[in-house]
């Protein structure tokens, strides 16, 4: 395969630039400006290295559920389970923690075990007995809110020795830092959900790149029977997509539990309407197909971001929040649809 | 020989009204309200009582279980309807219903409090406050409809946005405060109307059945939301314009949402933005899928719908009943759907029709022998 034609070069730089990478482009640019407008006209808060630290460390468990959000999505399904599924993974934990006197390795060993459940049977379900996705995580939401009620109704804080060491744990970013009010140096830090955060986004992104089962993820979810005409195993690929969404879920419940150190059944309520935000805003299809987890990253920050600045500017109560964030949501699906609609007009 | 075929033809007809009673969409939810039914008499046959008792304001009204489930679920009715046409036209469902009842009911507020949030007297008739609060919903919906129709996004996603965003455009409708209409006509359409046992939403609910039979009887809207949710390709070329069938469902659903958040406001005289028909999206879905309606779209059937809608309310009272807490129902709830949905999984269905194939044939060898 010679690729000195110049014809092939060109048409390969065009084909570089495909719907992933466009609204992967279209996502930084718009965090990047936002971020920078942020810093210029809201003054020195956003210049501050630990407010960019900050929304990391709120936002941890987002980023891991909204990963394995965008797998599911790029297999062309949804998982609407994985905000309650948070919140059952923290009342589980915190009730083994601290009524049940067990060690923080057996809590993850939970969390970690009710993520995989929650996936193998939602992805049974919607694989092997082709349910629609929306309808088996809608009752897996149901089930883990209920759960949740059932373990324990009330919010209380844990007190176990090891994981509030563990949880008040922090990480400094070398090089980074500001001087506070007294003139004191103070170093930015990030807590280890950050760092769990951080290695999922590698995984998952290396996993889609270079994996065969990440490529099959794309061929599943932008053509169902072409991909089964190919020789991949769909079902198979749409059960370990759900597979791997319920055990982000469990991660991303654990590092939530561990940013918040409590249970409470109302832990996490709509993170899942935020996780597939923020996956739409990152660049992720809901037809299925297009997709890219450093995309997923960046919406993530681009919409907490965007609530920071909402905050900042004074308008702090609740409404303002939730509307900026439906607004860009609106703005970035016209978006997607209108590339798409370029796309299918230029193919005919 | 002549009998031995008797006896096949006898079985093949059982068989035929035995495959035609399962496969009949209002099978599932029947039966499912008959073993609710069951449950209930084997359990505490007191569920069934009805007595007629005085309200506070010495005017008779029926109590009992069974009211409260025909009186809670109307929203419920009423919305499946809407729903049902929705998934049937554009394959998807409306995820906002929730956050636009809470719209609705903040609109009905708004009109008939004005500036005061505790006014003494109605600063507006009450039909103008409706009638405002349906057209507010129409435009909700249709500006569902848009997103859905002519900029084709999946309906979950395009409603996604008005349900992130209504409980807060609700609130900031009313700048936040809880409004208290102190008027007791107002109650009269959520709660009884002085005289009349029945409580009102029961009476709403039933008118609103009665319309939507009329306009599928008489208008091509089945036929069209249906072709068009089978195959909006070649219902264009067959002359229907599938955007504008999808946008009519949409505002129809918006019709029945400002009927549903005006009982909801009714029943309490007020408005808690953050709980008002909180997860009623999800009831309202269950309902549908419950009566058999393809979530993908296409075929309907409306009468499955509204009953699926009753099965739900009759679930939720009896799960009350039994003194389950609010939010651990959901957990029961989860398990019956996921029941459901596997029973009705066409996989399950062929092994299970499978499986009856190779009972039937032992039993024809038995009979021959």
């Amino acid at each position: 395969m010679a690729t000195n034609n110049p014809i092939e070069k060109q048409a390969k730089k065009r084909a570089a630039l495909t719907d992933t990478n466009l609204l992967l482009i279209i996502t930084i640019a718009v965090f990047v400006i936002m971020y920078v407008c942020a810093v210029v006209f809201l003054g020195k808060g956003f210049a501050k290295p630990q407010t960019f630290f900050n929304i990391l460390n709120e936002n941890a468990s987002l980023i891991i559920l909204s990963c394995g959000m965008s797998l599911v999505m790029i297999t062309g399904g949804i998982d609407i389970s994985v905000g309650q599924v948070t919140a059952l993974v923290c009342m589980s934990c915190a009730v083994h923690l601290d009524f049940n006197g067990g060690n923080v390795f057996t809590a993850m060993l939970i969390a970690l075990g009710i993520g995989l459940a929650f996936g193998l049977v939602q992805g049974i379900l919607v694989a092997y007995l082709n349910i629609q996705p929306f309808i088996v995580t809608l009752a897996g939401m149901f089930f883990a809110k209920g759960m949740t009620t059932i373990i324990n109704a009330t919010q209380f804080n844990v007190e176990n020795e090891e994981f509030v060491a563990l949880k008040s744990t922090r990480l400094t970013v070398p090089g980074m830092g500001s001087t506070n009010k007294l003139g004191e140096y103070v170093p930015a830090y990030v807590e280890i959900g950050v760092v769990v955060a951080l290695v999922v986004v590698v995984v998952l992104f290396c996993l889609l790149r270079w994996t065969k089962l990440g490529r099959n993820f794309y061929a599943v979810g932008g053509n169902n029977q072409s991909a089964n005409m190919l020789g991949i195993n769909v079902k198979f690929t749409k059960f370990m997509a759900h597979l791997l969404c319920g055990l982000s879920a469990g991660i991303g419940g654990f590092v939530f539990f561990l940013h918040v150190g409590s249970g409470s059944p109302s832990h996490a309520a709509g993170a899942e309407m935020n996780a597939i935000a923020s996956s739409i805003i990152g660049g992720t299809m809901l037809t299925g197909g297009v997709g890219n987890i450093a995309g997923t990253f960046f919406g993530v920050l681009s919409l907490s971001t965007i609530k920071n600045i909402v905050a900042s500017l004074g308008l702090d109560e609740a409404w303002w929040t939730n509307i900026t964030v439906a607004a860009m949501l609106c703005i970035f699906l016209l978006l997607q649809s209108v590339i798409l609609a370029n796309k299918n007009k230029s193919k005919k | 020989m002549a009998a031995s075929q008797n006896s096949l033809k006898a079985k093949g007809s059982g068989e035929n009204f035995f495959s035609r009673l399962i496969h009949n969409q209002l099978f599932i939810p029947i039966a499912a309200l008959a073993v609710l039914v069951l449950f209930n008499l084997i359990a505490d046959p007191s569920f069934f009582a009805l007595s007629l008792d005085k309200n506070s304001a010495g005017d008779p009204v029926l109590s009992g279980y069974l009211v409260t489930i025909l009186d809670n679920a109307s929203e419920l009715a009423i919305l499946a309807i809407g729903m049902t046409l929705v998934t049937s036209a554009s394959g998807g469902q409306d995820i906002s219903v929730g956050s636009a009842i809470a719209i609705a009911g903040s609109v009905v507020l708004r009109v008939l409090c004005g500036t005061d949030s505790r006014p003494t007297a109605l600063q507006a008739p009450i039909i103008v406050a409706f009638i405002i609060c349906v057209l507010v919903s129409m435009a909700f919906g249709a500006f569902n409809g848009v997103l859905v129709a002519y900029f084709k996004i999946q309906p979950m996603v395009a409603t996604l946005i008005l349900f992130t965003a209504g409980r807060s455009i609700a609130a900031w409708i009313n700048n936040n405060e809880l409004p208290v209409i102190s008027d007791p006509s107002f109650g009269y359409y959520g709660n009884f109307i002085p005289g009349i046992p029945i409580p009102t939403p029961v009476f709403i609910a039933i008118a609103c059945m009665i319309i939507i039979a009329l306009v599928l009887k008489f208008t091509n809207l089945r036929l069209f939301s249906q072709s068009v949710g089978i195959n909006p390709h070649s219902s264009r070329l067959n002359g229907i314009n599938p955007e504008v069938v999808k946008l009519i469902t949409f505002i129809i659903l918006g019709v029945c949402v400002a009927v549903a958040g005006f009982i909801k406001v009714s029943r309490l005289s007020t408005i808690n933005y953050s709980v008002v028909a909180k997860d009623i999206e999800m009831d309202v879905i269950l309902a549908v899928a419950l009566g058999g309606n393809a979530l993908g779209g296409g075929k309907f059937n409306m009468t499955a719908s509204i009953i699926g809608a009753y099965v739900i309310q009759f679930l939720t009272t009896t799960l009350f009943k039994f003194k389950v807490s609010s939010n651990a129902i959901s957990a029961y709830k989860a398990v019956v759907v996921i029941i459901l949905v596997v029973l009705s999984a066409p996989i399950v269905r062929e092994k299970l029709t499978e499986l009856r194939k190779k009972l039937v044939p032992e039993k024809s060898v038995k009979e021959a022998a």
